[in-house]
């Protein structure tokens, strides 16, 4: 039950916070039922119009069947949905969510060596909270201190599945760049440290450029290498094995995405025309606020574009940014999604993208694209996700009401043909959670009390008498770092 | 065909952005009399009349009912099929105050050191600020500006008093025109008892017990105490002769209406312990409070209603402070204090995202608030915490003419303002965002891209 999940997770959390024993076991997935009928629905398939008093046959957490009447077997388990809408889950093109610690490797300006998909968190709360706001997939990305940025990856929010079960099956890994004020540091420094290069959009430029060059020559040498290995020379030694090039070489095959934060309708010409010049393609623009000057222009580089709905004025290089920036890029033919980059924003992305009809025009359907089946385009994985078709995953999102409405709430959240959020379940099991949780503090209470000093401090076991010789505790040497909300300074935006 | 109706749909929104922007300047020269007709009016002073007309003199409400005559010479806007509601009112912003965050330049918001009661945020109100005309296209025709709290200097990550909140009409050529009243409220920020700080001048995470925390706290609140002890003498003083009889004090002095109970004080506090502390310094101290933030103020709201103190919230999009709270903790709780009977409104607590109020609205009625309590939290509730109802937050007669002309409910996200009056000038709604727009829809396919 993802519910008791989410507070065994929060209270494991607290107690490892408190160096009190772990008691409770391990989160178990929910259950799978072999087939789940949803009838009576409103559904809007994103890829074939809506259905009202439709229904949607799931069997091994696939789409089986949909339509205005759907024959499911006797021992289907039924959701009635009757007076909701059913979208196909929202993808966020862009996240942070599920990540412990900093997203940032910012000491260097190529950080490509670190990969995301190490240090997967499946028990950050934002995971449950973003399902609860219709969440399925998940972009997670590094942050943007660097002009090459470290290894992403796509995730399923299978709340309550251990960190190897997150990420999206044969999804293609991506990379995040970062262009602009983040990479060049305008809005960050350490008093008293040397200023890191690049500090300038041209040096930015440079970086990314310098690092291809060396990619290119990191190729060769071990295509050079397989080929002697392949004619027989038994005395071909490889090239030594190099983890920052590894994944550029991968992008110049095109093997993993390149996930590109920029702001600024130079910089975007900037990156396309590098790219260009080393043969590889961007796979989407992040954020891209001033998209919507050179459209034009991303549409031909056959570019994604992940933006935002209405944010602005944080700082100079989003002084330009509009609201119509989604529509815009739409009409040009770009392949537009609207993204969060914050895990509060992502438990309303249905809302975000209903602001492009108001701002630019874009129509219900073509609004609902941006955070279903686009993002699914952008991240290469639209064959199984994005739209509710046969044989699609069963990602599903039910609400009370039209989605791109203010006033609609999510249900129930599904992945693969489970109920991982249920909104009338998360309710029922409040009062419990509250009991649990108070039994719990009164179990730490009482642990605290046998130490001379009532008062917790961090890092110490409240439960260990002084006495007692044990190693001294260091506490973990934490880089310092920003604060993580401090989402400008730290470089995430 | 379908792809007909998007061009043309598309070719509407252009044309009607060509047409906005040709008044070019925020306020023209209008008649001194304009008349809104067959529009549903939602006064928010009784109930809405459906085929109703309103009437605008000299800045005011002329009238406003079912069966008002037209006056001779006033300009007729027919509004049938549209509705009208006073302008929404955003209580906690930084208008003007701060343009682009992340440059210093263009922040005032926050003056150094812990006390500043005298300062005043209209004077830091640029208005020329592309904040106001983005903000007003959305709908919002008045907010409050309220200075931050800054200094270091009383210990804590955060001063203490900020200075004074001002209410602001959003048009007008000078401050002048665009205020409502100077000084509504003075700004505390209540001290918070902090373990964990960052201390950005070392650029570290900085951890302390519990107990240096709270005596840090104590500190501060003695500080405090003992800050407005001396303004209540001061203001004693003050009573007795003339500013040639004692030695003159600006921030005390500016200090003396709140000791005298005439101008509340905006508290911001979040977490119910500190909402508990501040709501019980006021009463000692005989402040009339109205709380900002409260994200936690669900745990004491019978508090709240029994000592009648009012809640700028902060927004109902904001995760839950602790990780174990329900998922929708900020977004339930306008309901929970509207069946408790406390008052509140809403603030963005922002600029950019200050044209998410009505979302922000909308999304609490999603999660039980009557919706008829959303619209006046967004209009009549702050006019009204703040001692500005008398001109500004209902439609009636001899009111400040802020109204907007909607094509549905003003707190969806799909709704257009198709008129907006501001102190009864007729007030475009062109803004930047809009003349971006309109420019780079109109640029030329790009020849060979790329």
């Amino acid at each position: 039950m993802p519910v008791n999940n989410r507070l065994r997770a929060t209270l494991v959390c607290a107690l490892c916070f408190l160096g009190l024993p772990l008691l409770t076991c391990a989160a178990t997935p929910p259950d799978a039922p072999p087939v789940i009928l949803i009838q009576n629905a409103t559904i809007l398939t994103v890829s074939h119009g809506t259905i009202e008093r439709g229904s949607i046959l799931i069997k091994d957490g696939k789409i089986a069947e949909v339509g205005p009447s759907v024959k499911a077997p006797k021992d289907a388990q039924v959701i009635d949905a009757a007076g909701q809408w059913v979208i196909p889950g929202i993808i966020d093109c862009h996240s942070h969510i599920a990540v412990d610690g900093s997203v940032n490797e910012g000491s260097v300006s190529v950080s490509s060596m670190v990969n995301i998909a190490d240090v997967l968190n499946p028990d950050d709360v934002d995971i449950y909270r973003d399902l609860a706001g219709g969440v399925t997939i998940a972009n997670v990305l590094h942050g943007s201190a660097n002009a090459i940025g470290g290894q992403t990856v796509v995730i399923k929010l299978r709340w309550g599945l251990p960190a190897s079960k997150l990420p999206f099956e044969g999804a293609v890994p991506g990379i995040k760049f970062a262009l602009g004020e983040n990479p060049k540091r305008s809005n960050f420094s350490i008093p008293g440290a040397t200023p890191r290069y690049p500090t300038t959009r041209m040096g930015v430029e440079e970086t990314i450029r310098t690092a291809f060059a060396e990619a290119r020559d990191y190729k060769k040498s071990w295509e050079d290498y397989d080929k002697r290995v392949a004619s027989g020379d038994k005395s071909a030694i490889p090239p030594r094995r190099d983890l920052r090039l590894d994944p550029l070489v991968e992008v110049l095959d095109g093997k993993r995405y390149v996930h590109a934060h920029c702001y600024r309708e130079d910089e975007i010409l900037m990156l396309l025309r590098v790219a260009k010049e080393f043969g590889f393609k961007v796979r989407t623009l992040q954020h891209v606020l001033e998209g919507y000057k050179v459209a034009d222009e991303i549409a031909a580089a056959g570019t994604g574009a992940s933006t935002f709905s209405d944010w602005w004025a944080y700082k100079v290089e989003a002084y330009d940014a509009i609201p119509y920036n989604a529509a815009i890029m739409t009409r040009r033919g770009v392949i537009v999604s609207i993204n969060s980059d914050d895990a509060e924003e992502a438990t309303h992305l249905n809302q975000e993208a209903a602001k492009t009809m108001k701002y630019g025009g874009l129509t219900h359907d073509e609004a609902l694209k941006l955070v279903t089946i686009n993002p699914a385009i952008q991240l290469g994985i639209d064959k199984r996700v994005g739209s509710i078709d046969v044989g699609k995953d069963a990602d599903l999102a039910i609400y009370n009401h039209d989605p791109l409405s203010a006033y609609a709430v999510v249900q129930q959240t599904l992945i693969d043909g489970r109920v991982y959020f249920d909104r009338k379940r998360d309710i029922a099991d409040r009062a419990n959670l509250e009991k649990e949780k108070k039994a719990l503090m009164q179990k730490e209470k009482k642990a605290g009390e046998k130490k001379p000093d009532a008062t917790i401090e961090i890092g110490k076991k409240p439960g260990a008498k002084p006495d007692e010789k044990k190693p001294e505790e260091k506490k973990p040497e934490d880089k310092p770092r920003p604060p993580q909300t401090d989402a400008i300074s730290g470089g995430v935006l | 065909m379908k792809s007909i109706t998007l061009i043309l749909r598309f070719v509407a929104v252009v044309a009607a952005v060509c047409l906005i922007s040709r008044g070019a300047s925020a306020q023209s020269q209008q008649p001194a009399v304009v008349a809104l007709t067959h529009a549903k009016i939602f006064t928010l002073a009784g109930a809405p009349i459906e085929d109703g007309t309103l009437v605008i003199r000299d800045g005011k409400i002329a009238a406003v009912g079912a069966n008002v005559e037209v006056p001779a010479g006033a300009q007729v806007i027919d509004a049938k099929g549209l509705q009208i509601y006073p302008g929404l009112f955003d209580p906690i912003t930084q208008m003007g105050m701060s343009e682009i965050s992340a440059v210093n330049a263009t922040v005032d918001t926050t003056e150094t050191g812990a006390y500043n009661p005298d300062v005043v945020a209209a004077t830091a109100v640029f208005p020329s600020s592309e904040h106001i005309p983005v903000t007003r296209a959305s709908g919002i025709t008045e907010v409050l500006a309220v200075p931050d709290s800054g200094g270091f200097d009383s210990g804590g990550s955060r001063g203490v008093i900020g200075g004074q909140a001002s209410a602001i009409s959003l048009a007008g050529w000078t401050i002048n025109e665009m205020l409502i009243k100077r000084s509504v409220a003075m700004v505390i920020s209540w001290p918070i008892i902090e373990t964990r700080t960052f201390d950005f001048a070392t650029f570290s995470r900085r951890e302390k017990p519990f107990s240096e925390a709270k005596q840090e706290y104590d500190k501060q609140v003695n500080e405090l105490t003992d800050y407005l002890g001396r303004a209540r003498h001061y203001a004693q003083a003050m009573g007795h002769g003339g500013p040639a009889d004692y030695q003159r004090d600006l921030k005390l002095e500016a200090l003396a209406p709140v000791i005298r109970g005439q101008l509340p004080v905006l508290v911001f506090a979040d977490r119910a312990r500190d909402i508990r502390n501040a709501v019980e310094f006021c009463d000692k101290q005989k402040l009339k409070m109205i709380l900002a933030g409260g994200a936690e103020a669900y745990k004491v709201k019978d508090l709240l209603r029994s000592k009648g103190i009012p809640v700028i919230l902060r927004p109902t999009l904001s995760l839950p402070i602790e990780e174990d709270d329900p998922y929708d903790r900020l977004l339930s709780q306008p309901a929970e204090l509207a069946a408790a009977g406390v008052k509140f409104a809403f603030g963005s607590f922002d600029n950019s995202f200050a044209r998410r109020l009505g979302q922000q609205a909308a999304n609490a009625v999603a999660y039980g608030l009557p919706y008829d309590e959303a619209l006046k939290a967004v209009t009549v509730y702050p006019a009204e915490i703040f001692g500005v109802a008398d001109q500004v937050g209902t439609l009636e007669t001899g009111k400040v003419a802020n109204i907007i002309v909607t094509n549905g409910d003003p707190l969806e996200l799909t709704t257009d303002v198709e008129f907006l009056f501001i102190k009864g000038q007729r007030t475009s709604p062109d803004n930047r965002h809009q003349r971006l727009f309109e420019k780079y829809l109109n640029r030329p396919k790009a020849a060979a891209a790329n």
